[in-house]
Order: structure tokens, then C-alpha cells, then sequence
């Protein structure tokens, strides 16, 4: 068994409305020099089978992910 | 059987708005049956169908994702692209467009607020079943707090913008259809302003797609 986590976020570019409010908390909470927040989804997967990435890979481009808006990435932890 | 053309009306797990589109559907003069979301074929006989609105799935992971993947979304793929009329309200809204049988994406309000409220629209392209007949600006209510369409509005058509865009959607798109015409969605709920009593009845030139 491999545990896999897949990492979504919002694509370079794409308003992220969650992220800036974050952003406009913490200045006003008095953290200074926050530059850039952006705020994205943790996924962990437990997964029988010998190809634990490229299964994930597909999960992620037929359900974790909506390329439209989000860019993900795979790491089998081993 | 009635002799009414009959509406296929979908309902997945957290489906809330059937019931409202299966009235608007009737008063218009249509036959209403359910379907599945584990169903695997729609009603025989179906002419067209509503993907309504509610929290499909708990709109767990994005909404409409997980309800975009059920059983009943290939029969209602099927019927999309043998022409048949599909309408999507709200989170079938979502549905439709998780599913890739329209355009774009709904993404959270850039207010980060959910929104309650009635909404005027104007009707950007009169030439879809939808919308032939319809007077140029409805008004109807919106409830939604993943409501703003994020998309190529080329990849589609533009059917009903917001005159005032509450939401931060692309080019203010309140509907969208696919490039035939035949499949529409959209965020407003013409079934809730379609009965004197909620103030609308402006919703109604939608529901009359389904029995022309």
C-alpha cells in the first residue's frame, strides 16, 4: 500500500477571494510583509496497487481537480 | 401516461429545489418523473430534463463535482447530445458544468457571501428554445455562495447576464448555454419566480422550453 497526497490549488492566475481575505486578516492582525496568500486542498489517499502515481493522476484529472481553475500535484510517500 | 411532454427531473443525494421545479414544470403543462442519480437510464419517453438545484452530495470536494460523475449524468449526457433539452438551476448549474456539457466553472461569490436575492437579467441571445418569446430582462431570485462563472463565454453561449453582476462572473454570465442551444444553465431560479405569489412570474418563458 502507498499513501499518496495530492495537492490541488487554485492556477497561477486565477482570483483566489479565500486567499485575499486571508491576506487582508493577517495585515490587519499585524503581520507585516505578507505578500501573497493563496489557499488550496490537501488530499490523502491510501492506495493498493503498483502504480500509485499514475493512479492518483487519473483520479485527479477525472475528479480531484477541475484544470479549468486548479493545478495539482502527486507524492507518493512511499 | 398523460400526453404531456414528459420532464425528467433529476435528484441526487442533497437535491433541495425538485419539488419547486416539479411544480413550475406541471403549471407550464408538463408530465414530471424523477430520475436517479443512481439510475443509469432516464424515464422512457423523457423529453427533456431538469437538473435542479440544491447541495448535491453535500457539495463536498467542488459543487456539482461528485454529482457530475453519477450514474444518471451519462443518460442525461446521451440525451443532451441527441438534442434533447437539459436545463440546469443553481447547483445543477454546477452539475452541467462539472459534467464538461457546458462551458466554464462556478466558483465561490467574490464577496465570499452567500447571496439572497432578486436579481434582474437581461436575455443576451434570444435565439435558444429557452429563451424564444421571453421579454428581454426577468427577474428572479438568486441563492447561492458558489455562484460566479469563471470561463471562455465564447465557448459557449452567453444567454442571461446580470445588469447588475452580484457575484464577480465572467462578463456578469447568469446562464450559459452550449453552442447548440439545447442545454442552458444557470444560477437565478426561474422555477421560483414563476407563480404570483413569489413576486415573479418572469421564470415562467423558461419552463414554456419544455412544452413547446
Amino acid at each position: 500500500m502507498s499513501r499518496v497526497v495530492v495537492t490541488v490549488m487554485p492556477r497561477a492566475g486565477v482570483l483566489d477571494p479565500e486567499g485575499q481575505a486571508v491576506q487582508g486578516a493577517l495585515a490587519r492582525m499585524g503581520f507585516a510583509g505578507v505578500e501573497d496568500v493563496r489557499i488550496g486542498k490537501r488530499i490523502e489517499l491510501v492506495l493498493a496497487g503498483d502504480d500509485p502515481e499514475g493512479q492518483a493522476r487519473r483520479m485527479c484529472e477525472q475528479l480531484l481537480a477541475n484544470p479549468l481553475i486548479e493545478d495539482y500535484s502527486v507524492e507518493v510517500q512511499g | 401516461m398523460t400526453g404531456r411532454p414528459l420532464v425528467a427531473i433529476v435528484r441526487f443525494p442533497g437535491s433541495l429545489d425538485h419539488e419547486t421545479a416539479r411544480r413550475a414544470s406541471e403549471a407550464a403543462g408538463a408530465e414530471v418523473a424523477w430520475a436517479w442519480h443512481s439510475d443509469t437510464e432516464l424515464p422512457p419517453g423523457t423529453r427533456s430534463v431538469i437538473v435542479p438545484g440544491g447541495f448535491s452530495y453535500g457539495d463536498h470536494l467542488r459543487c456539482g463535482a461528485i454529482a457530475s460523475r453519477s450514474p444518471i449524468m451519462a443518460a442525461v449526457r446521451r440525451h443532451a447530445e441527441a438534442g434533447g433539452l437539459v436545463l440546469g438551476i443553481c447547483n445543477g448549474f454546477q452539475v452541467l458544468c462539472e459534467a464538461g456539457l457546458l462551458p466554464g466553472v462556478l466558483r465561490r461569490n467574490a464577496s465570499l457571501r452567500f447571496i439572497c436575492r432578486q436579481v434582474e437579467l437581461e436575455v443576451a441571445d434570444a435565439g435558444t428554445p429557452w429563451t424564444r418569446g421571453a421579454p428581454p430582462v426577468l427577474s428572479m431570485p438568486i441563492k447561492h455562495n458558489e455562484g460566479a462563472w469563471f470561463g471562455d463565454p465564447a465557448e459557449g453561449r452567453v444567454v442571461l447576464r446580470y445588469r447588475e453582476n452580484p457575484n464577480g462572473s465572467v462578463d456578469g454570465v447568469a446562464g450559459i448555454a452550449n453552442r447548440a442551444g439545447n442545454v442552458l444553465g444557470l444560477m437565478p431560479h426561474p422555477e421560483e419566480a414563476s407563480d404570483p405569489l413569489l413576486g415573479s412570474t418572469d421564470g415562467r418563458a423558461l419552463f414554456a422550453a419544455l412544452v413547446a
